[in-house]
C-alpha cells in the first residue's frame, strides 16, 4: 500500500477556461439548498417522530435513505451545474465518497457512542448511558486480554506462512513443467470459503475418530490426536488451516515480485560463483524486501480481522486458547447480547489496530527505503 | 559413484556430478511440488468424496472410490440434488437454492456497485487533481484505502442497530451495501492502476475530437480498463462470496448466504457427514470452477501494485 507513487503532474488534465452562466449558477446553488433542506426536513421528522414529539412520521428511518440518496444525486447535478467542468470532475469522486462516508463515517461515530451505553439487547430495559464503565470493565475482563495475546500468537504466525509461501513461489519460479497447471492448484485454497473450509478440515480431516487426520497422527505414533483439546495444540490447528486458506496469497504475490526481477542480477551472482543459498540471501531476498514487507502488512491486516474459522471449528475454546477479538466479540453478542460492551471491545481493538499499524507501517518504510 | 571410476577424468567427473546433483534438485523440486499440490487438494478430493460415502465408510477411513468403497448418492439425496430424487420436492434443496440465490445476488450486486464506484473513484484520482480541505489525491486514496483495515466487528454492531432502524436487517440490499463497503478499496486500488496504465494521451486526443470528460471515460478508456475490471469483478465475486461474518449477525431468515448454511448445519449435533460434504462441496464447486478458468484474473487482480 505505502507503494502508491505520488500521481505525476504531467497525467493531470489543464482546466480548459469555461464561462458557467451566472443564471444556471443560481439555479444550482438553489437545487443543493432545496435538497439539503429537503433531507433535513424528513431527517427532523423522523428524529421528532422517534422520540414521540410528533406523530406524523414513518414507521422505520428507511425514508432517511431516500432523502439521502436524492440529496446525494441533487448535490452532485449542484456540483456540475454551479462548477462547471470542475463540478464534472469532481463527479468521478463523489458517488464512492458519499457512499464511504455514509457506510462508514456514521456507522463508526454512532458505534463510539453505542461502546458508551450499558446496552444489553435480552434485558428489558432498554440502553442507558454509562460512560466509561464499559472501557474499565475491559480492562478486567481476562477472556478480551486473552483473545489479545492469541492474536499476537496468530501475527506472528503470519511469518512462518510468508516462509513456505516464499519457498512455493520460489518453486513455481524455477524451470519446471506445468508451470500453469500447479499455480492454478496451489491457488485453489484461497478461493475456498473459511465456512466450508472449517467443515471440510477442522470438523471433518481432524475429526478426533475418522479423520484422515487423525488416523495418520496415530500411524505416526500420536496416541490421542485431539487437534482441539489442548490449548496449543488447537491454537497451531487453526493457524494451520488459516495459513492453508491464505498462503496462497501471499505465494502469488511473491511470485509476480520475483517475475520483475531483473535476471541480470542472479546471473551475475552465478558469474560470481555465488551457490544456490548465497544468491537466494544476498541477491533474491534483498531484492525482494519491498514486496515482501507489502504483502506481509496486507497480510497482517487480514489476519486481525481472523473470525471465520474460529467460530466455526472451536468458538474460542478450550477455554478460550484460540479466541480471536474478534471470535469472542461475536459471542459476546451472539450469546449474551450484550451489545454497549461488545462495541466497546471493539473499539478499543481498532485503536489498538490503528497504533500497531501505524508503527509497522512506519518501521517498514525504514526497511524498505535501506535497501533500495 | 561415479566419482571414483572416472577419478582419472576430471571433467568427466565434474560433468557427472553435476548431472547427478541437477537430477536430484530436479527430483526434490518436482517433489515439493507435488507434496503441496497434495496438500491443496487432498481436502477438496476428501470432501467431494465423503458426499458419496455411507457411514461405514466414513468411519472405516476408505479413501479411494470403487476401490475402497461404492459410491452411492446417499449425501446427494439427503439435499434432494441425487438423480433419483432431483424432479422430486426437497425442502432441503429448496433452502438450498433460495441460499445460493441470496449469496449469487448479493455478490454479483456487491460487485457491481464497487465496480462501479470504485471505478468512477479510480479514474478521477488517476487523471484529476482534488481538494477536499487539506486533502489531496494522496489523502483520499490513502483514505479509501484505510477503511481496510477496519475490522468487521467494528462494523457489525452499529449496524446492527442502525439495520435494525432503517428496516434493512435481513434483507439482500443491506448485505450488498455492506460487501460493498468491504471490497471497494480493493476495486479502487485495482482500477487505479489500470487507468495509471492507459496513456492520458488517448483522453487528450478524445478532447480535441469534441468529447466531453464523461464522454471520453466511457467511450475510449473504460473500454481499454476491461481487463482490470475484470480482475477487479471476479475478486469481489470470491471475496463477498466467502463473507461469513456480517452475514451471520444481520440475517436470520429471508438473506441468509450460502456460508451463513453450511456453518448453521455444522453447528448441529451429530453431524450426517455424507449431507454436510455435498452440502460444502456445492458451496465451494463455485469458486473452484471460477479458480481454474479465470485465475489468469485472478492473479493479475491480486497482485497489482507488487513488483514494483
Amino acid at each position: 500500500m505505502q507503494n502508491s507513487s505520488p500521481v505525476a503532474d504531467d497525467r493531470h488534465h489543464k482546466l480548459a477556461p469555461q464561462r458557467v452562466l451566472v443564471s444556471r449558477k443560481n439555479a444550482g446553488r438553489a437545487l443543493v439548498v432545496l435538497a439539503s433542506a429537503g433531507f433535513l426536513l424528513v431527517l427532523l421528522i423522523q428524529i421528532l417522530h422517534s422520540i414521540g414529539a410528533t406523530t406524523a412520521g414513518y414507521t422505520d428511518w428507511r425514508p432517511v435513505l431516500y432523502a439521502y440518496l436524492v440529496w446525494a444525486i441533487a448535490f452532485g447535478i449542484g456540483q456540475v451545474m454551479v462548477r462547471g467542468e470542475r463540478g464534472q470532475r469532481a463527479l468521478f469522486l463523489f458517488p464512492a465518497v458519499l457512499f464511504t462516508v455514509a457506510v462508514v463515517i456514521f456507522p463508526t461515530l454512532f458505534g463510539i457512542y453505542i461502546a458508551s451505553l450499558d446496552w444489553n439487547l435480552s434485558s428489558f430495559e432498554g440502553p442507558h448511558f454509562n460512560g466509561l464503565n464499559n472501557l474499565i470493565g475491559l480492562f478486567h475482563d481476562d477472556y478480551y486480554w486473552n483473545a489479545l495475546r492469541n492474536m499476537i500468537f496468530y501475527t506472528l504466525a503470519v511469518l512462518g506462512e510468508y516462509a513456505i509461501a516464499f519457498g512455493l513461489a520460489l518453486l513455481l519460479n524455477a524451470e519446471i513443467r506445468a508451470r500453469r497447471m500447479f499455480r492454478v492448484v496451489f491457488l485453489l485454497p484461497l478461493m475456498l470459503s473459511p465456512v466450508a473450509v472449517s467443515w471440510m478440515i477442522g470438523k471433518s480431516l481432524m475429526e478426533y475418530r475418522f479423520g484422515p487426520a487423525a488416523t495418520l497422527a496415530r500411524d505416526l505414533g500420536w496416541d490421542n490426536p485431539a487437534f482441539f483439546a489442548f490449548p496449543w495444540v488447537a491454537r497451531l490447528s487453526i493457524e494451520a488451516m488459516d495459513a492453508w486458506v491464505s498462503i496462497p496469497f501471499i505465494m502469488i504475490m511473491l511470485l509476480a515480485g520475483l517475475q520483475a526481477m531483473p535476471k541480470e542480477v542472479l546471473e551475475a551472482a552465478k558469474v560470481d560463483g555465488a551457490s544456490g543459498w548465497q544468491s537466494f540471501w544476498h541477491v533474491t531476498f534483498p531484492l525482494m524486501l519491498p514486496v515482501s514487507v507489502t504483502v506481509l502488512i496486507i497480510r497482517i491486516i487480514f489476519k486481525l480481522k481472523l473470525a471465520d474459522i474460529v467460530i466455526n471449528v472451536t468458538a474460542g475454546g478450550p477455554g478460550g486458547a484460540t479466541d480471536t477479538v474478534s471470535s469472542f466479540i461475536y459471542r459476546v453478542y451472539r450469546d449474551r447480547s450484550n451489545v454497549g460492551y461488545g462495541t466497546a471491545l471493539a473499539m478499543f481493538y481498532l485503536l489498538m489496530i490503528i497504533a500497531f499499524l501505524t508503527v509497522l507501517l512506519r518501521l517498514s518504510k525504514r526497511w524498505t527505503q535501506k535497501v533500495a | 559413484m561415479a566419482i571414483f571410476t572416472s577419478a582419472s577424468q576430471p571433467v568427466r567427473r565434474h560433468h557427472a556430478a553435476s548431472r547427478a546433483t541437477r537430477t536430484l534438485s530436479r527430483l526434490l523440486i518436482y517433489g515439493a511440488l507435488l507434496f503441496w499440490a497434495f496438500v491443496c487438494l487432498f481436502p477438496i478430493y476428501w470432501t467431494v468424496t465423503t458426499s458419496f460415502k455411507s457411514a461405514l465408510d466414513v468411519t472405516q477411513g476408505h479413501l479411494i472410490p470403487w476401490l475402497d468403497f461404492q459410491p452411492d448418492w446417499k449425501g446427494w439425496r439427503s439435499i434432494g440434488l441425487s438423480p433419483d430424487s432431483i424432479l422430486g420436492t426437497s425442502t432441503a434443496r429448496a433452502e438450498l437454492v433460495s441460499r445460493f440465490e441470496n449469496s449469487i445476488i448479493t455478490s454479483l450486486g456487491a460487485s457491481v456497485l464497487a465496480l462501479v464506484l470504485g471505478s468512477l473513484a479510480a479514474y478521477g484520482l488517476s487523471r484529476f487533481r482534488y481538494k477536499f480541505g487539506w486533502m489531496r489525491n494522496d489523502d483520499i486514496l490513502f483514505f479509501f484505502m484505510s477503511q481496510l483495515i477496519l475490522p468487521p466487528v467494528v462494523l457489525a454492531l452499529p449496524f446492527l442497530v442502525l439495520y435494525k432502524a432503517l428496516a434493512l436487517l435481513d434483507t439482500r440490499f443491506g448485505l450488498i451495501l455492506l460487501y460493498t463497503l468491504t471490497v471497494l478499496p480493493i476495486v479502487i486500488w485495482i482500477m487505479r492502476d489500470q487507468f495509471n496504465s492507459i496513456p492520458v494521451e488517448l483522453d487528450e486526443a478524445a478532447f480535441v475530437d469534441g468529447l466531453s470528460i464523461w464522454g471520453a471515460f466511457i467511450r475510449i478508456v473504460l473500454p481499454l480498463a476491461v481487463p482490470g475490471m475484470v480482475a477487479a469483478f471476479i475478486l469481489s465475486l470470491v471475496l463477498c462470496w466467502n463473507e461469513y461474518f456480517f452475514a451471520a449477525l444481520l440475517t436470520s431468515t429471508d438473506a441468509k448466504t450460502l456460508p451463513v448454511m453450511v456453518a448453521s448445519q455444522t453447528g448441529s449435533q451429530g453431524i450426517n457427514w455424507w449431507s454436510m460434504a455435498a452440502l460444502s462441496t456445492a458451496a465451494i464447486a463455485p469458486l473452484v470452477i471460477v479458480g481454474i478458468l479465470l485465475e489468469r484474473y485472478i492473479v493479475s487482480g491480486l497482485t497489482t501494485g507488487a513488483g514494483k
